[in-house]
């Protein structure tokens, strides 16, 4: 029973995920040839990439959040992670980088639960300090450790080495045990053939020199998964969040969850921010963190306190950045599909009888296809900011449907009642 | 009582200042440098009148944003857009004093004007949003101040540029004179000597102890800031008692939006009277640490802004003598922060506990009778 279940849910997101494809195809050959980009391998590989960090803190926000601690000193985390994970790479190697990387961002994750959890300091006060005390701390090393360095200065560091990467055997014409085996995806996108090469493209992408670092990102959205809804530790975690008062009257050290989780919270943020350095620019620079600590913050919101949600936010929010850095007229022609997605939840709208709705989503879908007609470009101010104004429209328009951790943001003392 | 009152108010925030110092000592002493030397450095430097002008104009700019951060926070509101309120205001109003030309106080009063309630505007969407829709105004203003920067790049970009201009740099055409704000140096230099080396201390001083003077009117002298107060230690209570929520809620984003907005000005006014890439940023999350070390208290987040202040403008002096890194000083303000929450928390429940033991000796000397 369970079985069928989970492939039938297996099967659901490959249809969906199809059906994305699908639209973004359409959408390509209607506005050709303004662009090309929209469907291809060159973009599901920079997708992939930009997603990482901030699925990661994502994921830390999750964490954190899932125990009742909010967490907005995320991106002082992952600023901490791109500093100790380029240095970590520069004296240990790439692979060290990671872990140093990992530790500085949980350092900042424990220091955010002793003033949180030890001292009872409103989380959010402690998340802006943290947020105030990382590039600060930061800056300082540079200068200690930076300066001297061939390449290296006060805002930034010396070129760092990457972990390396995987081309998928077969399917992506990956190497194995030392015979280059054909590359299939490659074959079939380069016939043109309708959707199926489009599905190729994206695989293609997604298969061909995935960065070791990636799959071990990818593979943390199961694990937290696991972690937190299949096993007594996850419960203790989250009923830390939903309600301490009953949980530490079950025997379950609250306190100590609390610490735990921030800390992972801590560790997967700067696990992000070193990928950031290491994998995705090769350089620790200052800055570079640019916000994905917030934004890994809205994905939280965007997916519902889920990691899979997270993860599906973090697709969307690497997708906008991607092509925004790739080709500029793709992001345009993004209007049309997006106009036209409104027009059909305005029609799903009509249909449930739900007319206030479905005004809404038509004039919006008038507004955004008129926009689409009369302009040639996007504003280039405003991919970038895709994330904050998604996330603002779910928190307006489907708030109804979250469902955040009942004690989030709450002070918990042991032995209150 | 009283007097136990005052040395638990003062040991949390001088505590947290020497356990900051010693701490950021220590950090020196570990990368090999002498923290003494620093210290006596930035002393010797920082007393300089100079340095104190500097340091006027600082702290003016963040007194302003610890004020706007301090309207939220009295009833826990936590206005975190700050940042995006006042570039987003500097940028319009620089826009608008540019565009106009009336005579000369009317025009400083325009471009006052138009800050604050572009401030207060933006503020008072993430007001809206948590009132009508229940969003939480940490996750709208965060979203907002990368919206509001975004508008700013979009708008200096398009539509506000000054086309006459043919360096790289993008500004705002210049503000005509009648629109600038004079310097004070006049007032100091009665007291002391003349100011050198073209420092000028920035006029707009006076309205920041003007927003200071009304904030303490504001919130023990009047109905709203006896709410906003109210709302902050126990909201249901308030509300019990007839504070409407949401006219709270709204009000206090309002007005932290509209102080916000004044943010940008001293520089703007009285020193680059244009809006360009040069422009000061980073001054709304500054008035979030100013905010916290001062306790929200109109005297306190003066006495924040005047340390961080003289700290901001006595540390370029590392960079000349000896070789201690200026960070250092930047490291020294976040522990400060972290470190006074902490002590005010820790002081709270010691005070807490005080009186809980004090209230039950009363009654329990009461009891037998």
């Amino acid at each position: 029973m369970t079985s069928t279940l989970r492939s039938s849910l297996v099967l659901r997101w490959m249809l969906a995920a199809l059906g994305v494809i699908l639209a973004l195809a359409v959408v390509q050959e209607l506005a050709r040839p303004e662009t090309t980009d929209l469907v291809s391998s060159g973009t599901a590989e920079s997708t992939l990439r930009r997603a990482v960090p901030i699925l990661l803190a994502g994921l830390g926000g999750i964490w954190a959040e899932r125990a009742g601690v909010v967490n907005i000193g995320l991106e002082g985390m992952m600023v901490l992670g791109t500093w100790f994970g380029a240095w970590g790479a520069l004296e240990f190697g790439p692979w060290w980088g990671l872990v140093i990387g990992i530790a500085g961002g949980a350092a900042g994750g424990l220091l955010h639960a002793v003033a949180t959890v030890t001292f009872g300091v409103d989380h959010i006060i402690s998340g802006v300090a943290v947020n105030i005390i990382a590039p600060a701390l930061t800056r300082f090393l540079s200068r200690e450790f930076f300066v001297d360095r061939p390449g290296g200065g006060l805002t930034q560091s010396p070129r760092v080495e990457s972990v390396g990467s995987l081309d998928v055997p077969f399917l992506a014409g990956g190497d194995l045990f030392g015979w280059t085996t054909p590359d299939i995806f490659h074959w079939i996108e380069d016939r043109s053939w309708f959707l199926a090469s489009d599905v190729a493209a994206v695989l293609g992408g997604v298969t061909r020199s995935v960065s070791w670092a990636t799959l071990l990102a990818l593979a943390l959205v199961p694990a937290s998964v696991f972690i937190l809804w299949r096993t007594a530790f996850g419960l203790r975690v989250r009923s830390s969040g939903e309600h301490p008062v009953a949980a530490n009257s079950l025997g379950v050290s609250v306190v100590r969850m609390k610490f735990t989780a921030v800390v992972v919270s801590g560790g997967l943020a700067g696990f992000g921010g070193a990928f950031i350095a290491i994998e995705q620019t090769g350089i620790y620079r200052e800055n570079q963190v640019q916000g994905r600590g917030f934004i890994g913050l809205a994905t939280v919101i965007f997916g519902n306190w889920q990691p899979v949600g997270a993860f599906l936010g973090s697709l969307l929010f690497g997708f906008a950045d991607a092509l925004q850095l790739r080709d500029r007229t793709a992001v345009h022609a993004l209007l049309l599909l997006v106009g036209v997605a409104l027009a059909a939840q305005a029609v799903r709208a009509v249909l449930q009888k739900r007319n206030r709705p479905a005004f809404l989503l038509a004039a919006a879908s008038v507004a955004v296809l008129w926009w689409y007609a009369v302009t040639e470009e996007v504003v280039s101010e405003l991919p970038p900011v895709t994330p904050h104004v998604a996330t603002l429209l779910v928190l307006v328009f489907a708030a109804g449907r979250l469902r955040p951790p009942a004690a989030i943001g709450l002070p918990y003392r042991r032995g209150q009642e | 009582m009283n007097l136990r009152r005052l040395v638990l108010a003062l040991a949390a925030p001088v505590g947290a200042f020497a356990f900051s110092v010693g701490l950021s000592s220590l950090v020196l002493l570990a990368v090999g440098t002498s923290p003494m030397e620093a210290w006596t450095e930035m002393l010797s430097y920082g007393t300089r009148l100079e340095t104190f002008v500097e340091t006027g104009n600082r702290a003016t700019q963040l007194y302003l944003a610890g004020v706007a951060v301090a309207i939220g926070f009295r009833m826990n509101l936590f206005n975190i857009g700050v940042e995006g309120q006042y570039v987003l205001a500097a940028l319009l109003a620089a826009a608008a004093g540019a565009a106009v030309d009336l005579p000369p106080v009317l025009h400083v009063a325009l471009i006052m004007a138009v800050a604050m309630a572009v401030g207060s505007a933006f503020a008072g969407v993430a007001g809206y949003l948590k009132v009508a829709r229940g969003v939480h105004e940490v996750i709208s203003t965060i979203m907002l101040n990368a919206i509001a920067l975004a508008m700013v790049g979009f708008l200096l970009r398009s539509w506000l540029l000054d086309e006459t201009d043919t360096t790289l740099n993008m500004k705002t055409p210049e503000i005509p004179p009648s629109g600038r704000f004079p310097q004070i140096n006049g007032i100091v230099e009665t007291f002391t000597r003349e100011i050198g080396r073209g420092r000028e201390l920035w006029g707009f001083l006076l309205v920041a102890i003007v927003v200071g003077v009304l904030f303490h009117v504001f919130l023990n002298r009047t109905r709203a800031g006896y709410d906003l107060r109210a709302t902050g230690i126990n909201p249901f209570a308030a509300e019990a008692s007839g504070v409407d929520p949401s006219a709270t809620v709204v009000r206090a984003m309002l007005l932290s939006g509209a102080v916000a907005g004044l943010i940008g000005l001293p520089e703007i006014l009285g020193d680059a009277h244009k809006y360009d890439l040069g422009f000061t940023r980073g001054l709304g999350f500054a008035g979030i640490a100013v905010a916290l070390v001062g306790r929200n208290h109109p005297g306190g987040v003066a006495v924040a802004a005047v340390l961080f202040g003289w700290l901001d403008s006595a540390a370029p002096i590392l960079d000349v003598v000896g070789d201690t890194p200026r960070e250092i000083v930047s490291i020294l303000q976040g522990v400060v922060v972290l470190s006074a929450v902490v002590a005010y928390e820790v002081v709270n429940r010691i005070r807490r506990a005080a009186e809980a033991r004090d209230a039950a000796a009363a009654s329990g000397a009461r009891a037998p009778a």
